[in-house]
């Protein structure tokens, strides 16, 4: 999947834009917040006068959340559509629209197109295109598919990733290239999905490619020029895993020299997976980056005894100089597909008689982490999804309780394991309200039998796995909504989907909280209460993620792409047969009515009040 | 009128034109790098095959090139850019195989100067040799020895080579042969066509030899049986490739022979009893 990311003329003057064009970020990490449904009006100290949406997840703490508050409970069923555009591309469209200084910014996925759209302009017209030229081979070679999660605006520059492993910095104003730098080698099954985050002089990516037996990484480029400023590796030894002196996991499992070596029989870590492919936080107090890493591959996983260090799992890093700080790993030697790349919300929240500085992450494995992100300790893990994998996270050691009858081995029937190798949520990103205190899931419902054997074909050889089949989990929807207080430990409400919740999530000041789903509604719903407000039908299904912005008239507007793809989608955008359940490894025999609901094609919608 | 006129003739001319050009093209998906089976430079078993059937129609091959990995049929054959792919297991789900052209097996491979005559996943000596696998890595999904080996607990001295590799070098999926030329690994077990190729083009002599079982435990199939395919419902390309398997049996064998693919379908030139590689003279680097 897995997975899935830059020149500023003066170091200093990023972070000083940083800091003035989303102060909600800091406030939303170092401010105590009530986590009460109770309004609280100065929860930022400093309001985010700019209504902009500079990087995919709003800010670094990756809430999600608007500071804006016009589109209400009351007026929603009055948005209506203010402009369109047509990408003219036909994937899937899992990148969210970026504004800043009165521009839209979309990527799109291969080929990679940028455009700039004029919102100071009625019907916001194109102000520049960019075609990186990404190269063809790179759907061939790629392992997966060939989405992009979206742009990154940090002072006056569009920072974009290519599926080919480009950086590349655009002059926001002209589209013109400011440097490009590669990262990575298609021609060893690299590519790169995800968005780039930009921290202070820094421009941070990670690739994708585990199943083709790529090495993960994370890669810090100077935002200045694009050199590499540091690599931090997922697996091997700690020297490449910047592990040193400042490295201390709360959990003893994660101690000791070289786990990225010893947990795994000999060399098998020099193609041992751990991609990053998904989302990085930061908390600037803290000077931490936080970022997951994907499941360990290519090795069938008899083949690969032991931990996996570091697959699966989460870092923690200092921001400057990439040294890791402490890890967690969710999903040791990960048996399912169980990425650890999913977002981390960072928030501060009322725990035990105190605050405590924590991130919330909805992992694949279907269970919602609290931990705390100064040292890494898991507070809880609650089931969100239905469970069956495992028996429960032990809080003592931080790992899962084993279902060993579960446990897969080639010619044996398994069935009924959830989640799904989807997870309970993939890479599609939560949002996070302080208003209301709950965290907004979009969330698959999906179980998964292995039965038989499948022989298959790659490079001439022939090769043979369990016959994957993935399904709708109990109560037969296929995904769900979920408002889950972080806090109580549950479910607040939730809204259940035919089709898996495969768009990320907005949630703004007046409680609204926006997504998609793959059949194409765009909906807005109460984000105290869930009830339904508006919903709206675009072109394609939707896999994107919504943003809210204001607009140069001073209105507050709601944006998302259309464009059904992606894993889950790829039965349309892919032209795979609903006859064959087990293509795109299994996801095809859940998805079979989609082709019915909707069809492919890249729309950009943006909605406003009358 | 004249118009008409015009576009009449026109026609008369381009249908006249295409029959001086021949029939229409054969049009093939492949991948560029991928030695035996084909590459760009038409050098491989397959593109020979291609030609041999084009010549046959009494057209020519047209390629569309792609590498062979995860989405191949859904951008070439399923996405029309071709009409046929010439290697595919028998009874694969995304394409309409027809009957296979040929069987194989996965083999051991090992420095004949070694003496090490494994022939058996059963074999003690995997468990101490450097044993180098191939791996692929699909969610779970493996080589078929990469499987044997680790249902026996054979892990630790196991080295696996993916076989997507480094796409820069020719034919990726050959590394894992070199290394046993070198000395990297001790013993091999890499799928037999790809193996029997690479083997005898090594700077030192190499056996190669079927593993044993083919069928390990119930379920594990060490051989395959591999086709040609062409899209559902394309009833009239199916019996045209069925046909020409038929008629060209002989000369098709005789192509695999030449590319020394080990054959375990009683095919001529496929004595499995003996090491496969034709013997070199032993030069040692």
């Amino acid at each position: 999947m897995g997975s899935a990311a830059l020149l500023l003329t003066i170091a200093f003057a990023i972070s000083g834009c940083e800091k003035a064009v989303s102060p909600a970020a800091n406030s939303n990490s170092t401010a105590p917040s009530t986590a009460s449904a109770e309004p609280v009006a100065g929860t930022n100290p400093s309001p985010d006068t700019s209504g902009d949406w500079v990087r995919p997840a709003r800010d670094y703490s990756s809430t999600r959340f608007s500071p804006l508050d016009q589109i209400n409970t009351e007026n929603a069923k009055q948005l209506v559509v203010k402009a369109t555009f047509s990408t003219g591309v036909l994937h899937g469209h899992e990148a969210a629209p970026i504004v800043a200084n009165n521009t839209m910014y979309i990527v799109t996925p291969y080929p990679n197109l940028v455009y700039a759209l004029d919102l100071s302009k009625d019907g916001a017209p194109v102000k520049w295109k960019y075609e990186p030229k990404t190269l063809a081979a790179a759907q061939g070679v790629a392992c997966c598919d060939v989405v992009n999660r979206g742009v990154s605006y940090a002072d006056a520059t569009i920072f974009l990733n290519t599926l080919d492993n480009r950086t590349i910095a655009l002059d926001a104003d002209t589209g013109k290239e400011k440097w490009v730098s590669r990262l990575g080698d298609l021609n060893k099954g690299e590519t790169i999905t995800m968005a780039p985050l930009v921290v202070k002089d820094k421009v941070l990516v990670g690739n994708s490619g585990g199943e083709m037996g790529v090495r993960g990484w994370l890669t810090a480029l100077d935002a200045r020029n694009g050199n590499i400023a540091w690599r931090a590796y997922s697996t091997g030894p700690d020297k490449e895993v910047l592990i040193g002196p400042r490295f201390k996991p709360f959990y003893a499992s994660d101690r000791g020299t070289d786990l990225g070596i010893h947990t795994w029989p000999a060399d098998a870590w020099r193609i041992g997976g751990g991609a990053v492919w998904g989302w990085i936080s930061y908390d600037p107090q803290l000077n931490l980056v936080y970022y997951g890493t994907s499941n360990p591959g290519p090795w069938n996983q008899e083949q690969r005894p032991g931990d996996n260090k570091w697959t699966a799992g989460v870092f923690a890093r200092d921001a400057d100089t990439g040294e890791a700080i402490w890890f967690y790993q969710m999903s040791p030697h990960d048996l399912w597909d169980y990425d650890g790349v999913n977002e981390q919300v960072l928030a501060d929240l009322p725990l035990g008689g105190g605050t405590r500085k924590v991130m919330m992450r909805a992992d694949r494995n279907g269970y919602l982490y609290v931990i705390d992100r100064t040292r890494g300790e898991v507070i809880s893990a609650d089931p969100y999804v239905a469970v069956t994998s495992t028996k429960g996270i032990d809080l003592k050691s931080g790992r899962p309780i084993e279902n060993e009858s579960l446990h897969p081995s080639l010619g044996q029937v398994v069935r009924n394991v959830c989640p799904a190798a989807p997870g309970g949520k993939d890479w599609q990103p939560t949002a996070y309200s302080t208003r209301t205190g709950l965290l907004y899931i979009p969330a698959n419902n999906l179980c998964m039998d292995f039965e038989g054997v499948e022989a298959n074909y790659i490079a001439g050889t022939p090769f043979v796995g369990a016959n994957v089949r993935m399904y709708a989990g109990p109560g037969g929807n296929r995904g769900e909504f979920i408002a889950w207080d972080p806090v109580a430990r549950k479910k607040a409400w939730s809204i259940k989907e035919n089709f898996p919740v495969w768009s990320g999530v907005a949630v703004t000041a007046s409680d609204v909280a926006f997504y998609g789903t793959m059949d194409g509604w765009f909906k807005a719903v109460n984000a105290k209460t869930g009830e339904e407000l508006w919903k709206s039908k675009v072109g394609s299904g939707i896999v994107g993620q919504p943003v809210t912005y204001r607009g140069p008239d001073g209105k507050q507007y709601v944006a998302i792409l259309a464009g059904v793809g992606g894993w889950s989608g790829a039965i349309v955008a892919g032209g795979l047969d609903p006859r064959d359940g087990t293509a795109a490894l299994g996801f095809v025999n859940a998805m079979p009515d989609l082709p019915q609901a909707t069809t492919a094609g890249g729309m950009l919608y943006i909605f406003g009040l009358p | 009128m004249r118009r008409m006129l015009f576009l009449f003739i026109a026609s008369l001319v381009a249908v006249a034109l295409r029959d001086l050009r021949g029939a229409e093209p054969l049009r093939v998906c492949a991948d560029p790098n991928n030695l035996p089976f084909t590459n760009a430079k038409g050098e491989g078993f397959e593109n020979r095959i291609a030609a041999l059937l084009a010549r046959d129609l009494g057209s020519r091959v047209e390629y569309t090139w792609f590498a062979q990995r995860r989405g191949f049929l859904r951008n070439t054959l399923t996405a029309q850019k071709c009409d046929v792919v010439m290697g595919l297991p028998v009874d694969s789900d995304a394409a309409w195989t027809t009957k296979p052209y040929y069987r194989s097996t996965y083999v051991f491979v090992t420095r004949r100067s070694r003496n090490l005559h494994v022939r058996s996943f059963d074999d003690p000596q995997l468990r101490s040799l450097r044993v180098g696998v191939e791996l692929v890595g699909d969610d779970g999904a493996n080589t078929p020895p990469a499987h044997a080996l680790s249902r026996r607990g054979i892990v630790g001295n196991v080295v696996g080579f993916s076989v997507y590799g480094d796409y820069r070098t020719n034919s990726p999926p050959s590394a894992i042969i070199a290394a046993v030329a070198r000395g990297d690994v001790d013993i091999a077990a890499a799928w037999g066509p790809m193996a029997g190729y690479f083997a005898a083009r090594q700077p030192v002599a190499l056996d190669v030899v079927p593993v044993q079982p083919q069928v390990d435990g119930r379920f594990l199939p060490q051989t395959f049986s591999i086709a040609m395919a062409t899209r559902r419902r394309d009833n009239a390309r199916h019996q045209q490739l069925e046909r020409f398997i038929d008629r060209r049996r002989h000369d098709i064998d005789a192509i695999l022979a030449e590319y020394h693919v080990p054959r375990v379908d009683g095919a001529r030139g496929a004595d499995t009893s003996a090491p496969l590689s034709r013997p070199r003279p032993e030069r040692e680097r």
